[in-house]
This record gives C-alpha cells, structure tokens and sequence, in this order.
C-alpha cells in the first residue's frame, strides 16, 4: 500500500500522528503532515488505515498496491 | 418533518444530564436530516447521523462565516458579537488556512508533547494545595480552571494573575443568558485587554506564541495588533473553558460510574498510558460538551442524506448525536465504557475546523485523569447528586461547581 498526503489540504490536527507515529511526523516550520514513510509495513496498516479515517481535512490517501 | 410550521423548538431538554436531548435520538433514528425552530424563529436543517455530519463538516459548500445571510445563530449574543473578535473559526478558505497555518506549529504534537511534565508539574502542584488544605472543595474553582488556565496563560504568554479579568468576561461570552450588550462590552474589553498586552510585546517581544506572533506577523506588517488580539481571544477562550468542563464534568460522570473510575484509576500515571488516552477519548465522546452543534449555512443547493438544502439554508451539526450512533460506535454508544474505541469521534468537530486546540487538551487530560484519581483514590461527591447544578445555558456544558470529598 503506498500512502499519498496533499499538503495544501491538511490543517496540522496531529490525528495521523497519534495514529501512526511511525509513518507520519509534522514538518518543524509549521505543523503540516509529512511522511516518514510512503509504503507502510504490515504492523503499520491498522494504524494508517485509523489516520486516513479520521484525518479531518481529507487529506490522507492510501492507494493499494 | 420537512414542514417548516411542524419544525420543533431546538435546543431540546436533556433529561439525563450525561445524555443528549432525547429527541436527537428519535430523530437520528427517523428524520436524520429534519427541520428545527430556532430562537429567531428561522427553521435550519439539524443533521443527526454521523456520516452525514462528517459529510456537511468536510463540504465547501457549507460556510462557517456567521456574517452570511442565514447563518444560524446560537443566540441573540453571539449575534450581537458577530463582528467582534472574528477569528479563523468563522472564516472559510482560503482565509482559514492562512490564519490558522500560523499557529499549527505551536500546537504540533511533538511541542505540546514537550509541554507534558510541565503540565505535569502544574496538576501535582495543585493537588498538594488541595492536599494540604483538606476536604471539601469545589473541584471546578479549584483544580478544573486553574489547570487548563495556568498553561494557556503560559503557552501564549498572557499573565495568569489577570485571571479573574479574562475568566469573568469569557463566561460572559459563551452564556446564552448574557444580554447582547454585556456580551458585545466583554468581547471588546478582553480585545482591548490583548491589544495592550501585545503593544507591550512589540516593545520587548516575549518567547511564547504572542510573542512569536508579533515577531512574525506585526513587525512583518502582515497582522495588524487587532488580528492578532482576535486570535488571542479565541485561543484563550477556546483554551481553558472546554477543558476546564471537560475535568469537572467528566469527573462527575466516573464517580457515576465506579467500576469505570476504579479501572482508570488502576491504569494512574505511567502505568496504563493507553487506557488513559481511551479514556480521554471516550469521556470527549460520552460528553461532547460543546454542545449546541456545530453551525454551517449552505452556499449552494446541497444534497445531504437524501434531503435537499437549498443555497442560504442554515444546518446546525449534532455532533453529540453524532457521537452516540450506534452505527458508528460499538456496544451501546450510550454508556461510557473507558475501554471502547472511540478515536473517531467527532467531540472536537470535523472538517477544516476541527479543534487546533486538540493536542493540547489531550495531553492535559491525560495527565488529570492519570493522576487526580491516583492521587485522590477516596473522591467523592460532597454533595446530592440532584443538587450539582449543569451548564445547560451555556455554549461549553458542564458544572458550575463540584464540592467533593476525599
Ligand atoms: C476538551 C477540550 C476541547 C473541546 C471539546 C474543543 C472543541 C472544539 C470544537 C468542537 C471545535 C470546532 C468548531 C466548529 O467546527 O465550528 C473547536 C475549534 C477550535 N478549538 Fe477547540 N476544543 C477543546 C480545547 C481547545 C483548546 C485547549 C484550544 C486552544 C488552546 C482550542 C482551540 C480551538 C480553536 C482555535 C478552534 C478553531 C479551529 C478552526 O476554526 O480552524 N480548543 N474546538
Ligand atoms: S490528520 Fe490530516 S489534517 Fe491532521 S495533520 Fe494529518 S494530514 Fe494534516
């Protein structure tokens, strides 16, 4: 599964983070999502999966392989 | 139900004070999308069903800027208010983000992850003064204010001895039962308040988020001193009467519940942090204690669960509806069970508005229910429970006061 972020979307809730602290981080500048890594492994899905659901601004996108 | 003459009082009565309105239920079950009267007598749409509330929240087309025709108002105050004060939460894009990108950093997780045994500190500090002083005491006035008060003032850097000032004039403006006229003096003296504290800044930039503002907003000349009070009211405002309600009520709600309490106070401190952040979550679902619905007006004809609402119709978002459908939530949404899974809740909104604050107040509750229940293993209510007194008037719910003992 590879995981997209549009940037332009996100409002720096930090719900992703908390949902998959090892795939996303915010950027130090100012507290918008980046990844840590685009292709999560398989412990990583649960929480991805949790991130997309819940990002508020629609701004996580999981395609899958 | 799409009868604007048949269309029922809104806000209805709660009758349990831990539960929704009834009505909301029956009509999330029925009329999901229904009309309502309002105190202005106009019949927005009350959306009841949680994938419709995700739905209007995450829509463009529904507009948080309250100056829109049709807008509907929680009441004659904030209406008064209006112009007052306008901040981020009733803008829309590409407005919203460029105010709110300017603070996103200051609340990311990893900085207010770095807050935590400071906030740490601050909640000992304050169960030793209650420690030492004795039983009873009124938790609200006590220990749910102050905590969430003394680490807003220090994260925007507004000095906690004018708390009386700040804490009297947002009471004023999240009551429903303020008089427009007093509601429209204390927004105008708590930005005046703030316009003074940040010319004081300008002169001698100070290292906190104000300071940071006038650093980088003010002497750039992109804010004005007035944008930036108006920021500085919301976050003040927003930052310590949600959490502060948050402590007392749902305290109150897990000394209703003690064989939920005794596993939250198992899992103290260290010990279970997960089942304390599950707890958070579930209180911040259970309560949803802003409580008057998140308020949009349509900008175009939108169809939402299978009901269309015309362009300058008003929609009011149950969100505590929202967070008892047991289509979404598992077991019986109305029960508070610490060990569901209620990540997803919608207690701090949807959409580009979801709560900036949020971090913050998470970490702050994990850290009161983490150790207020350790620490004070024998609370209890020290009064009858039909004699605490509820929010119902106000814009944040929760209890005014809350004697306990230990
Ligand atoms: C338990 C505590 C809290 C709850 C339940 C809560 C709830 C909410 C809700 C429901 C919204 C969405 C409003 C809407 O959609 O119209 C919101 C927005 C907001 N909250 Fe909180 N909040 C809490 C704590 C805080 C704290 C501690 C702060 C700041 C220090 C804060 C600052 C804000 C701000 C600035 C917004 C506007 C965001 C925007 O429009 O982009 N909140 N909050
Ligand atoms: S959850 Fe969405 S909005 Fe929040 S930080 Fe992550 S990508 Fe941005």
């Amino acid at each position: 599964m590879k995981v997209l972020i549009d940037q332009d979307k996100c409002v720096g809730s930090g719900q992703c983070v908390l949902a998959a602290p090892e795939v996303f981080d915010q950027r130090d500048e100012d507290g918008i999502a980046i990844l840590l890594t685009d292709s999560p492994t398989e412990d990583q899905l649960a929480g991805v999966r949790q991130a997309a659901r819940i990002c508020p601004a629609l701004a996580i996108e999981l395609v899958e392989a | 139900m799409t009868d604007t003459l048949d269309a029922a009082a809104f806000p209805m009565q709660r009758i349990c004070p831990f539960d929704p309105p009834p009505e909301l239920g029956l009509r999330r079950a029925d009329a999901p999308v229904s009309r309502v009267r309002i105190w202005d007598g106009s019949t927005p749409w009350l959306i009841t069903r949680y994938d419709d509330q995700r739905a209007v929240l995450a829509d463009p087309r529904f507009s948080a800027d309250s100056r829109k025709p049709g807008f509907p108002y929680q009441g004659p105050a904030l209406k008064a208010r209006r112009d007052r004060n306008r901040a981020f939460i009733s803008m829309d894009n590409p407005e919203h983000d460029k105010f709110r990108r300017m603070l996103t950093r200051d609340f990311m997780i990893k900085r207010i992850e770095a807050l935590r045994p400071r906030i740490q500190s601050i909640v000992d500090g304050l169960i030793d003064d209650l420690l030492e002083q004795g039983p009873p005491a009124d938790l609200v006035s006590t220990f749910a204010l102050p905590v969430p008060s003394l680490v807003i003032c220090e994260l925007l850097g507004v000095p906690y001895a004018d708390h009386d000032y700040f804490q009297q004039r947002s009471r004023l403006m999240i009551s429903q039962l303020t008089t427009p006229e007093d509601a429209v003096r204390a927004a105008d003296e708590l930005k005046q308040y703030l316009v003074d504290l940040i010319k004081v800044k300008e002169k001698e930039p100070t290292d906190d988020l104000l300071g940071r503002l006038v650093v980088s907003q003010l002497q750039t000349g992109s804010l004005t001193v007035e944008a930036i009070a108006d920021m500085a009211v919301l976050l003040l405002v927003a930052g310590h009467e949600t959490t502060a309600n948050m402590i007392g009520l749902g305290t109150l709600a897990l000394l209703r519940n003690p064989e939920q309490l005794a596993l939250v106070r198992a899992a103290g401190d260290n010990t279970d942090p997960a089942l304390i952040s599950n707890t958070v979550e579930e209180l911040l679902r259970y309560l949803t204690i802003v409580h008057t619905g998140r308020r949009r007006v349509a900008t175009e004809d939108v169809e939402v669960g299978g009901q269309l609402i015309r362009a300058g119709e008003g929609v009011i978002v149950a969100n505590d509806a929202g967070n008892r459908d047991a289509s979404i939530f598992d077991g019986d949404p109305d029960q508070l069970d610490v060990q569901r899974d209620a990540r997803h809740h919608i207690a701090f909104g949807y959409g580009i508005h979801q709560c900036l604050g949020q971090p913050l107040a998470r970490v702050e509750l994990q850290v009161v229910y983490g150790t207020l229940y350790r620490r004070l293993p024998e609370l209890a209510l020290a009064i009858p429970f039909e004699d605490v007194r509820f929010k119902h008037d106000m814009i944040v719910y929760g209890v005014h006061e809350l004697p306990l003992t230990w």
